[in-house]
């Protein structure tokens, strides 16, 4: 008797559960009418460092900075420039350093090859060790 | 078995030796990050020319739209000084800029960042003024197309437009000093 009410119990929750995933996927998708700002200017102001803050971006931030440059990504996208010319006129202006990208460059390539070097060092590594064994598995 | 103790004691060397490697290693990186200074501010004497951009923007007194350009033509030398009434180093930093505003061949142009008329009258009043033109920068939009971080933060530049000195924050008696040393060749 505990047993099946328990169970009818799991089975509504279950339900529940389901409804609530449902409803949260359905409606978390949909934009509030009160956010201010389009996808495209928030996906800009994810990639750009807030420079004034510390360890934000200019979508974390409410800094003056991050307010003014929100109006600046606006009225870049209205003037017609793309996503990749705002942040070249940015990285201009203020440097590598306001974007997230680090990019290719002299300074950065150790950045981008260590871990690919680290990568077959350690396949290398692996690989020689079962080789290895495999050989002085044969002498004892 | 003399064989494999030997394979275990050449294996526990490889080891020691690669811990040995990867310790030295990290102790350079760390060495090299912890001992670079850490405030950021962009090379301007690595890049080549960096040339101020130009627009157009109300004059804070008579409203009149000014062009960045025209107004930089007039002198030699013009200082180009962001700045707001609510922003506290600003006032520190007005002293140090009257005693500029004297230079003959230099003018100060000021941009007033995100800031209400009213206020900012009152400041030029209770401080003094040595600003030539203001021009007022309402969302602060052009601010960023200067390359501004926010206030205060100032640019000198010669007739050409081109960025000599740019400094980020409130001015000091060494950046005067160095500012004069420019002036005066």
């Amino acid at each position: 008797m505990m047993l099946n009410r328990l169970g009818r119990l799991l089975m509504v929750k279950k339900r529940f559960m389901v409804f609530l995933f449902l409803f949260f996927n359905f409606f978390g998708n949909c934009y509030s009418e009160t956010e201010p700002y389009s996808k495209l200017e928030n996906d800009i102001a994810k990639n750009l460092r807030c420079l004034i803050c510390q360890g934000q971006s200019i979508y974390d931030s409410n800094s003056e900075f991050a307010l003014s440059m929100r109006i600046y990504i606006k009225d870049q996208i209205d003037s017609g420039h793309s996503e990749d010319q705002i942040y070249n006129m940015l990285v201009k202006k203020y440097g590598q350093w306001i974007v997230y990208d680090p990019g290719y460059s002299k300074k950065t390539f150790l950045l981008w090859f260590i871990p690919i070097l680290f990568f077959l060092l350690g396949g290398a590594i692996i690989y020689l060790r079962i080789y290895k064994s495999k050989k002085y598995e044969k002498f004892f | 078995m003399e064989v494999h103790l030997r394979f275990l004691v050449k294996k526990k060397i490889t080891y020691s030796f690669l811990i040995l490697v990867f310790f030295v290693f990290s102790f350079l990186v760390f060495n090299k990050a912890l001992i670079k200074d850490k405030t950021y501010s962009p090379d301007f004497k690595n890049k080549k020319t960096s040339y101020l951009i130009d627009f157009s923007l109300p004059e804070l007194y008579s409203s009149d739209k000014i062009r960045l350009s025209e107004v930089i033509d007039n002198k030699e030398f013009s200082l180009v000084n962001v700045w707001a009434s609510w922003c506290v180093p600003c006032r520190e930093e007005n002293d140090l800029l009257k005693s500029l505003s004297s230079i003959s061949s230099l003018q100060i142009i000021g941009v007033n960042y995100k800031d209400r008329k009213k206020n900012s009258i009152k400041f030029l009043n209770d401080y003094g003024n040595p600003f030539k033109y203001n021009l007022v920068d309402k969302d602060g939009t052009e601010s960023i197309n200067l390359g501004a971080y926010g206030v205060p933060e100032t640019f000198l530049v010669n007739k050409n437009r081109k960025i000599l000195i740019k400094i980020i924050g409130p001015i000091n008696d060494d950046d005067v000093k160095q500012i004069r040393e420019i002036i005066n060749g």
